[in-house]
């Protein structure tokens, strides 16, 4: 139920993108067509998915204080490396896109026609890094962190592929020019976040 | 010296990073609820911009095209990882408020925005210049949004009483909500009285 609760709380009321605007570059740029939108969206679930666990792992077992202890060398256990928390997370999720792009190609070129183009614009996703940062910060178990990765990310496919389809209706639509393309979405996004906060009455009980 | 004038003063009005180029809006938005976390939150990116783009421009002989993103990931990783523990040293409280989002400075996309598009190209003492105005830009803007949504919101101005009391506080400004919707207004005022072209879009 813990979980359950978290992947709501993490798809609905606390959108990555809505409520605490991670991923804001790559929303505003890939929103124009809702087949992209909706390629970006599933890459990102998939990065997200893995490199939220796997930032837990090295944040537990190299990085956080006494981390090291598992070495069994005595001059490691104190060691407290987590001022490189930034710089190893982004080394990971760099390598893992890299990675990702490489495994998906060979094994699933289906899938990589749709997902290739967009994983590499990935890895300077402020959302992957964002929800590990997130995850350091709120201090969840792995599963958590699993659960937490996940349903981001589909709270983040959710709100650009909302956004994609609003913006193929409003091509038809008269704005004032000087606030077309970026203006408007941004206003539009105001609009989906104010839909979202109705989401924060939910009581989950906790 | 005429070029160098306008690398540094182009960026704060016409080709302003967040409103024009629309780069790195992602912490723009998050710490603008007090403008005394916006300022700080543009010092550390001038700051992480100005000296990734010094370094940067000067290792560009030397760097492979192939590696590039990731020697740049690693320059700004290391940039950030100090200005981080600096505020923790020094300002534990603001550091506190701004919570993950100095972190995210690795992925702002104005940081590595530049790397590529400008200190790749020119010499350093330009790339430097470069990255003060486009810091400078990011910080006019985060600062215009961060004083409209603190006077509205909470009728204060770096922490001091500015509406009278008995003005009702808009909390929606405070809110995301109203972070998007004042951005978008901003663009649009942006567009209309300061760039003297439009560009074509969609």
């Amino acid at each position: 139920m813990d979980l359950l609760n978290l992947a709501v709380k993490s798809i609905f009321i606390e959108n990555i993108l809505l409520a605490l605007f991670l991923g804001m570059c790559s929303y505003l740029a890939q929103s124009k067509k809702v087949e992209s939108a909706k390629g970006l969206g599933l890459a990102v679930i998939f990065v997200l998915t893995i490199a939220t666990p796997i930032n837990w792992l090295i944040r537990k077992y190299l990085l956080a204080k006494g981390a090291l202890e598992w070495t069994g060398v005595e001059a490691l256990a104190e060691l407290d490396l987590s001022f490189l928390t930034f710089i190893c997370f982004i080394a990971v999720i760099a390598s893992l896109v890299q990675i990702v792009e490489i495994v998906i190609d060979r094994f699933f070129p289906a899938l990589y026609t749709t997902l290739g183009i967009f994983l590499p614009l990935i890895s300077v996703n402020c959302a992957i890094l964002g929800a590990s940062l997130f995850m350091v910060e709120r201090k969840y178990t792995l599963a958590q962190s699993a659960v937490y990765g996940f349903s981001s990310g589909i709270g983040w496919a959710l709100a650009i592929v909302a956004l994609a389809c609003i913006r193929k209706k409003l091509r038809y639509s008269h704005v004032p020019d000087p606030l077309r393309g970026l203006g408007i979405a941004f206003i539009i996004t105001g609009l989906m976040a104010i839909g979202f906060l109705c989401f924060s009455g939910i009581n989950l009980g906790s | 010296m005429a070029s160098n004038k306008r690398i540094l003063c182009d960026p704060l009005t016409d080709n302003n990073p967040i409103t024009w180029q629309v780069l790195g809006v992602c912490s723009a938005l998050a710490v603008t609820t007090q403008v005394k976390t916006a300022i700080v939150m543009s010092l550390a990116l001038t700051f992480v911009l100005c000296f990734s783009n010094l370094v940067i421009s000067l290792l560009r002989k030397v760097i492979p095209g192939k590696i590039r993103m990731i020697v740049e990931l690693c320059v700004i990783a290391t940039l950030v990882i100090i200005a981080d523990q600096f505020l923790k040293a020094k300002m534990y409280d603001v550091s506190k408020q701004l919570s993950v989002f100095v972190g995210l400075i690795i992925t702002n996309c104005i940081v590595m925005g530049r790397a590529e598009a400008f200190a790749l190209q020119n010499k350093p003492f330009a790339s430097v210049l470069d990255g003060i105005g486009n810091g400078l830009g990011y910080s006019i803007v985060l600062v215009a949004v961060a004083a409209i949504r603190e006077l509205l919101g909470s009728g204060t101005l770096l922490g001091l009483q500015v509406m009278p009391e008995a003005y009702p506080c808009n909390t929606l400004m405070i809110l995301p909500p109203g972070a998007f919707i004042i951005i978008g207004l901003l663009i649009w005022f942006q567009r209309v009285y300061i760039s003297k072209t439009l560009r074509e879009e969609e």
